[in-house]
């Protein structure tokens, strides 16, 4: 535990800069977003107070507009304002616009009536009527929803780093991604530390007396102005090209930190999920990006892998992986499973990625159309004899896989098949393996080195490059360790990749990271 | 001066005020009386434009009150609610700062009134940092006149300014009020549903029921000329009380022993009966000696007093 502990506090220590921005980014768009939401809620509260009627309405669309997904809400800003921060404000904005409007309105229509009738009857204007009387009074009620807002926007804010909004998600995902507890919890432990002093912050500054509250109302809008002031600071370094790298990409010797301390790649750089980066990149708003070799994207999207001349990304063979009782259990297995085996190069993955990702086609259509193809197809036999348990990570690539997989049990042996796909990361999918959930899922050498057996630096470094060695390695140590077999290589290499645009990389004469980071220099 | 010609309002089937007409003079207080839901209130808030009557017009000071910017009317006229309707986020003082700031007059000539006006009201001077809460409801109720008086309106409407004390509270507050000189140059027209409060200070009271006015006219007129049963049994239960305080010595003049041609200190003949008997209560004297307006003095005592008063009794009766 102690120790647990100071490594965290090392993890935080080594990355203080990065932790520091992050935060300020996490405060700034939290701000930010909440200043627009009180320039639009504040008045729409008023007026639907003022005109009842509306009311219904008003309160109606901003609660639907509450539930969306974050994900899907950050999501559907994406073809209308891009990536970065100008999606994530409006994102935030969004949600911290209920409570605002909702607060308003039910604090200026909880005004005791007299007192609204004593300002009219002194001569008061319905102008001065707001000003002096009703925002005032529903001042403490307008403040519970600010505050609501402001923890509902902390909250959210670290979704930001899916659309390179910056923020402490990127310490979070990219930790989740990592398998690293120690980057999750130096996201997550500011994060709700800041969620926690901002709520009792605001909550002093709501349960002040009038006389206070008036002068805490002049410094309120000030503090929150600065506060989102934040975000406007300038990132690190600029550069003439723009990169977008996953959280994950971020944080490993095998991505990013490799590309600066191996290459010496100097280039401005924004965090971005793996689900619009490709998008992104072919609008042309990132010139470079992270990506995985063997993604259909890339054809779809018309891109180009940067050769990796100094090899800093280990090969990523894809081999099913299976518990050893498993195979006890089917006998026939192992066999039908190394049916596959170098059998999908890496322009025949692509190819199959692309049709699922890009054409829209089932994997069980993508599936089928390959083995038929390669005449590894044949009819289910039906059997009863017992079931076959196919696990799979939540990405295209591994669900065609386990399609095939099931095809060809189904086709060979007597066993039934359940697949249980969409298992989120690796972490997920390999505890439903040892847990005894599943029976096998496609795994990639490099995922099982790193992530899973995560060995002595230098051992990672010294087999890292070499495909063979890597695959010898996790054979032997998933064998001791987990008692789990790696079955023979299906043959494609799905490792990290740099990309370009196809005619970005012909007219900068960019076809290599080096020739990249020259260029880079130069520029 | 304030006149309503035949103003009505309907709030959807109740008829709240049913072609009310009336004329208040200059420096007048008329007391609207009558029970509760007669329309009294409403009454009150046409005359400033919270409510807008259905039908009729008002003119203060003969000017049609519908042409004038509602607003700027009502900074002229002292409106104090039934509901007090203090603004519970300012002081005291800031409280009654309200329409002066909107008048924008200078900080000091506020503070100067301020002072002025707690002073007359018996609030204490460091209430004025206190918020509304802090207060007690007989406070708030003066803080309430307060904030109607402060720039001297020369109409004041008052809607049951006392209502919210006990019995005791009340009647010590309507003396002072009674007494506050401030008051004595104002057109006021006052809501009250408590007939002795409507005596103590009306020159006149409207009486009202179910938004019709049943009859306007002095204390004295409404006891001794009621118009109808309504008005009769309106008044009956406190009906003794009543006329003690509306019948003064003068009245019963004729019907009190003769006296001598006198000088010296003698109490004037304005006297009402009540603080006439009050007055013989209270102190250990048996006589009480007035001087009528043929600068003859009486020397009367307790029996005498009563036996006057019946006799001026019988006699209105058999008028
Ligand atoms: N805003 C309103 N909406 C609907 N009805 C109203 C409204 N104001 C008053 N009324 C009705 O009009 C009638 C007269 O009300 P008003 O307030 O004038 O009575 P009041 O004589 O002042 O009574 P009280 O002595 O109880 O204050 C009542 O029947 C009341 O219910
Ligand atoms: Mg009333």
């Amino acid at each position: 535990m102690n120790e647990h502990q100071q490594t965290l506090w090392q993890f935080m220590h080594e990355q203080s800069d990065k932790l520091f921005a992050q935060t300020l980014q996490h405060v700034g768009l939290t701000f930010i977003s909440l200043l627009f939401a009180i320039a639009i809620g504040l008045p729409l509260g008023i007026l639907i107070a003022r005109k009842r009627k509306l009311s219904g309405t008003v309160l109606g669309i901003a609660g639907v507009l509450q539930t969306v997904p974050s994900i899907a809400l950050l999501g559907f800003m994406i073809p209308i304002l891009g990536i970065g921060a100008k999606p994530a404000i409006v994102a935030l904005l969004i949600y911290a616009l209920l409570p605002i409007i909702r607060n308003t309105y039910t604090g200026i229509i909880g005004i005791n009536q007299h007192v609204k009738e004593a300002a009219r009857a002194m001569g008061m204007s319905k102008s001065q009527i707001l000003l002096k009387v009703e925002l005032p009074l529903a001042m403490p009620v307008i403040l519970a929803g600010i505050r609501t807002a402001t923890v509902i926007n902390v909250g959210v804010a670290t979704l930001a780093s899916f659309i390179a909004a910056g923020g402490l998600g990127e310490f979070i995902f990219g930790g989740i991604s990592l398998n690293n507890t120690n980057m999750i919890l130096a996201g997550a432990i500011p994060a709700a530390l800041l969620a926690i002093i901002l709520d009792a912050l605001l909550s002093l500054v709501q349960k002040m007396d009038f006389k206070k509250l008036r002068k805490a109302l002049y410094v309120l809008p000030v503090a929150i102005l600065i506060l989102g002031g934040f975000y406007a600071l300038p990132s690190a370094y600029g550069s003439s090209l723009t990169a977008g790298f996953t959280p994950e990409f971020m944080g490993r010797q095998d991505g990013d930190l490799g590309l600066k301390s191996i290459y010496g790649l100097k280039i401005h750089t924004i965090v971005i999920s793996d689900a619009v980066m490709y998008k992104a990149a072919f609008s042309k708003e990132l010139d470079v990006i992270s990506g995985y070799s063997t993604d259909g994207r890339l054809k779809a999207f018309d891109l180009k892998i940067l050769r990796d001349d100094k090899s800093i990304f280990p090969p990523y063979y894809a081999a099913p992986i299976v518990r050893d009782e498993a195979l006890k259990q089917f006998p026939q297995l192992a066999e039908t499973l190394n049916l596959l085996a170098g059998k999908i190069t890496d322009s025949v993955m692509t190819d199959l990625n692309y049709r699922t990702d890009y054409l829209h086609q089932t994997p069980e259509r993508v599936a089928k159309d390959f083995l038929i193809s390669t005449g590894l197809y044949k009819a289910p036999k039906n059997g009863h004899n017992g079931v076959v348990r196919i696990g799979s990570k939540i990405f295209g690539e591994q669900y065609i896989l386990a399609e095939m997989y099931s095809m060809l049990i189904k086709g060979n042996t007597d066993y039934e098949v359940s697949t249980k796909t969409g298992l989120g990361g690796t972490k997920i999918c390999f505890d439903a393996l040892m847990n005894d959930q599943i029976d096998f899922y496609p795994e990639y050498t490099g995922t099982g080195l790193l992530v899973l057996l995560q060995p002595d630096p230098k051992i990672a470094k010294e087999m890292a490059h070499d495909k063979d060695k890597t695959y010898d390695y996790v054979c032997t140590e998933f064998e001791k360790k987990f008692k789990i077999k790696w079955l023979k290589p299906i043959g494609f290499n799905n490792s990290y990749a740099l990309m370009m645009l196809q005619k970005q990389s012909k007219d900068l004469n960019v076809n290599t990271i080096t020739d990249l980071k020259n260029y880079l220099d130069k520029n | 001066m304030i006149q309503l010609k035949e103003i009505s309002k309907k709030f959807g089937d109740t008829l709240a005020v049913n072609k009310a007409s009336f004329k208040v003079e200059e420096k007048e207080t008329l007391v609207l009386l009558g029970t509760s839901g007669c329309g009294k209130t409403t009454t009150l808030k046409m005359i400033n434009r919270l409510i807008e009557p259905d039908a009729g017009q008002v003119f203060i000071n003969g000017e049609n009150i519908t042409n004038q910017d509602p607003d700027v009317l009502r900074t002229g006229i002292g409106y104090v609610m039934q509901n007090i309707g203090l603004f519970p986020h300012y002081t005291v003082a800031e409280n009654i700062a309200v329409v002066p700031k909107l008048l924008k007059w200078d900080k000091e000539k506020i503070k100067v009134r301020t002072r002025e006006l707690i002073k007359k009201l018996h609030l204490s001077e460091n209430s004025l940092s206190m918020f509304p809460h802090e207060l007690s409801g007989g406070q708030q109720q003066r803080v309430g006149l307060a904030r109607a008086l402060v720039t001297d309106p020369s109409v004041l409407l008052m809607d049951e300014p006392f209502g919210a004390l006990d019995n005791v509270t009340r009647t010590s507050i309507q003396k002072e009020f009674k007494g506050l000189e401030e008051l004595k140059r104002k057109t006021i027209v006052m809501v009250t549903h408590d007939v002795q409060e409507a005596f103590e200070l009306a020159d006149r009271i409207c009486l009202m029921d179910k938004g019709k006015i049943i009859q306007i006219g002095t204390p004295k007129e409404l006891l001794y000329q009621p118009v109808n049963d309504f008005a009769r049994k309106f008044l009956a239960g406190q009906r003794l009380a009543l006329e003690f305080k509306v019948v003064k010595i003068q009245d019963i003049w004729p019907y009190l022993p003769k006296g001598a041609l006198q000088d010296g200190k003698s109490l004037s003949a304005d006297l009402n009966v009540w603080d006439a008997m009050e007055l013989l209560r209270s102190s250990d004297r048996s006589e009480l000696l007035v001087s009528g307006t043929d600068k003859e003095s009486k020397a009367i005592n307790f029996e005498q007093l009563i036996k006057g008063f019946n006799q001026f009794q019988n006699a209105q009766v058999h008028e």
